[in-house]
């Protein structure tokens, strides 16, 4: 059996991380709620299974998403994530074809050279050295990118980069010494032996020529080795835990399981597989409108994984939802950030070394609130009967003219309605949610639904986003929600409205609440192509921006909103429109301050153009009557 | 000391020697724009919950300020949040932050963590 000692670290580390992962793995599944649990086996049996290593495959190796959107960035993932793959599976198969037996350890494909250094001189083994070299040429070349992204990230497209803790920049060091030192081992041992291919082969008889190959070929070797060892060990510590990780998270998330509203095991597996690359950072507008670049959902998940009090990231952010969108991932970044938020300020737990290697399940159930009713001064009135029922909402009495605009073309549909807080109504609960105080807003939540109940309404028409996504999502209410901008549809489809094409300009700003989450895109577009000229700018549907007024972030300066507000303002009226129309009384306000043209809400423009009908004027009779001489 | 025949009036007696500015203190440190609040009154004028109770934004900002703070430990739960007076504010102060801050100052306090 051929040996060297030099193998040794690279052995402790691979079977040290065989092992880790698959305790760590049991672990993860003990830990599963029962019916994920459930899930999970019944994906792991069916479709979901073919369907995740489809997704393992284009995803985790190839990095299609990180490859669409940003080519640079992909071809640097993909050259040490393929690359490096590609390289074991080859490796493997050219110790088993060109080695002494069949069935080698795993180290005598890593250091397949060093065994067999006369390999790869001529025929068939020639042609097999080249592919070799060439699969490390591609991991060099992607390394390469990945060492200038670290000085400067706009080379690879990207305006920020991760900051990195002590022992991720350890890991990293370890991970970008492997590929070099092989190189360098290969080359001198090529060198010596005037074998190798087109990398390796020229190298090593450049470097033979004016050094001593023989002598300096074993220590490369070993650092080859050490550093794998390195990297392995430290990887269940580091950002590198994403690895493994996400061939779990791919399979957990087939098998149809999500965040849901509790932390458990399945978004522990989620902070885990967060590679930090950074991608939310450059999506998040608190980035690159407000210079704020500590917040973003890579530093929420290091925190979380360093078991940090994490309260200030989680509650400075807009819950705008473009990160999640973003993520090559697929990690949902905002329902782990309303988590974070119900647990409040945590205590950093002080851990022994072991600790962080099996580290407890978080538990961040969240501090019971107060028995004590805190809205219990509300009065419930009694409502009239009505068949639909318009809930303005809070945001929309501070813009009356969305909802002046609202009963006229109630009106003019001629549909018999109740304006349900016509004069003063309470909160939907959305704010103190995203707040994190679930328990105070199901109390507004139920003083509502009795509300709405009472009318025994079949449609509840809101014009503001938040409320939407809230009654659509958190109340159990027996009847169909529709945001301004769906109701309006209908009529028109329904014939019951009539509207006249207005000759404007406009561009359309989908906002937060209503697109990326509760995914209405189209109606309002819809109507807004009905009455007037509508603009496609550059951020459209899932792409749109935040306008940044949003409830979700607390903690922001009236400064800092101000300024998303008009670069996105600035943004969305770049192609000069008469108008620029929103859906949501919050956007309209924001925008208000921050651009000269005109903001509306889409209300206003239907009842704009609403058809007034005109009293019909005989021409004949005109004719008949005396001419006045 | 001399007495002049006045009366000290109970209710309309601020005490700044026993009052306390911890939660005061606590909301300046973590919400700048706190200190420039001008007492303006509009967040009060706009407030969902001031329609319904007599709950003031202007007043707890005062209140807060002085150190009188028991008048607004229970006036302050009372508050739904839902961002108007942020809107309305002229001065941009960050008010919704500020209940919050306050919320949590009164449950650190009562805990002795300040």
């Amino acid at each position: 059996m051929q040996f060297d000692p030099f193998i040794i670290p690279f052995n402790i580390g691979l079977y040290f991380i065989l092992i880790y992962a698959v305790v760590r793995s049991v672990r993860w599944f003990m830990n599963l709620s029962r019916p994920d649990k459930l899930r999970l086996q019944r994906g792991f049996f069916g479709r979901a299974f073919g369907q995740s290593l489809k997704e393992i495959f284009m995803e985790s190796l190839i990095h299609r998403k990180i490859l669409k959107s940003n080519f640079r960035l992909g071809y640097m993932h993909m050259s040490l994530a393929f690359g490096w793959f590609l390289l074991i599976l080859f490796g493997t198969i050219e110790a088993d074809f060109f080695g002494e037996r069949h069935l080698n350890p795993p180290y005598k494909a890593i250091f397949f050279k060093f065994f067999n250094p006369e390999h790869g001189r001529s025929g068939f083994e020639a042609v097999y050295s080249f592919w070799m070299d060439f699969i490390l040429a591609f991991i060099l070349s992607g390394l390469l990118l990945a060492i200038i992204k670290r000085f400067s990230s706009k080379v690879v497209g990207m305006k920020k980069t991760t900051k990195l803790r002590v022992l991720d920049k350890v890991a990293l060091a370890s991970l970008w010494l492997i590929f070099p030192s092989r190189l360098l081992a290969e080359s001198f041992t090529s060198g010596v032996y005037e074998s190798g291919s087109f990398l390796t082969g020229s190298l090593g008889s450049i470097l033979a020529s004016f050094l001593p190959a023989r002598e300096l070929a074993y220590p490369f070797w070993w650092l080859y080795s050490l550093s794998l060892g390195t990297f392995f060990i430290l990887l269940p510590l580091t950002r590198y835990m994403h690895i493994p990780t996400e061939l779990f998270l791919i399979f957990a998330r087939n098998s149809d399981i999500r965040t849901g509203d509790r932390s458990g095991a399945f978004d522990e597996i989620q902070i885990h597989s967060c590679s930090s690359c950074g991608i939310c950072i450059d999506a998040c507008q608190l980035n690159f409108s407000a210079g704020i670049t500590n917040i973003q959902g890579a530093y929420l998940m290091k925190g979380l994984r360093n078991n940090d009090n994490v309260n200030d990231i989680a509650h400075n952010c807009l819950m705008c939802g473009r990160c999640d969108d973003k993520c090559p991932v697929g990690i949902e970044l905002t329902p782990i950030r309303m988590i974070s938020r119900r647990a409040g300020e945590t205590q950093p737990l002080k851990t022994t070394l072991w600790k962080k290697y099996l580290p407890d399940v978080r538990n961040t159930a969240p501090v019971k609130a107060s028995d004590s009713h805190l809205y219990e001064w509300l009065q419930s009135p009694e409502p009239s009967q009505a068949d639909i029922v318009y809930f303005a909402g809070c945001m929309t009495h501070l813009t009356p003219a969305i909802k002046n605009s609202m009963k006229k073309i109630l009106e003019a549909c001629g549909v018999s309605y109740n304006f349900i807080d016509e004069y003063g109504g309470v909160c939907c609960g959305r704010p103190l949610m995203l707040a994190g105080q679930d328990k105070e807003a199901r109390e507004l939540i139920n003083y509502n639904s009795r509300l709405i109940r009472k009318t025994g309404a079949r449609i509840l028409v809101t014009s503001c986003p938040i409320c939407y996504k809230v009654f659509k999502e958190s109340y159990y209410l027996d009847v169909e929600v529709l945001h301004h901008s769906q109701f309006i549809k209908r009529m028109i489809d329904e014939g019951s409205l009539k509207l006249r094409f207005l000759r404007r300009k406009v561009a359309y700003h989908t906002p937060c609440e209503l697109g990326r989450q509760s995914g209405v895109y189209e109606e309002p577009k819809d109507v807004l192509k009905h009455v007037a000229r509508l603009q496609v700018t550059e951020f459209e549907d899932n792409n749109s921006l935040c306008c940044g007024g949003s409830l979700g972030n607390t903690r922001i300066s009236y400064h800092d909103k101000n300024r998303i507000a008009r670069y996105a303002a600035a943004k969305l009226t770049q192609g000069n429109p008469d108008m620029l129309v929103t859906a949501c009384p919050l956007c309209k306000k924001t925008f208000a301050s921050a651009t000269d043209t005109r903001v509306a809400d889409i209300a206003e423009i239907v009842e704009e153009a609403i058809m007034v009908p005109q009293p019909k004027i005989n021409p004949r009779k005109k004719s008949r009557e005396p001419a006045i001489i | 000391m001399e007495k002049f025949g006045f009366t000290v009036m109970k209710e309309r007696h601020i005490d700044y020697d026993s009052n306390d500015k911890r939660i005061a203190e606590y909301i300046n440190e973590r919400e700048p724009s706190f200190r420039i609040c001008i007492e303006c009154g509009c967040c009060s004028a706009t407030c969902t919950t001031g329609n319904f109770t007599r709950f003031s934004l202007r007043e707890i900002h005062i209140l807060l300020k002085r150190g009188e703070n028991d008048m607004v430990r229970e006036q302050i739960m009372k508050c739904m949040l839902c961002g108007k007076c942020i809107l309305a504010c002229p001065r941009g102060v960050n008010t919704r932050n500020v209940i919050m801050l306050a919320r949590e100052a009164f449950q650190k306090i009562t805990r002795n963590a300040v």
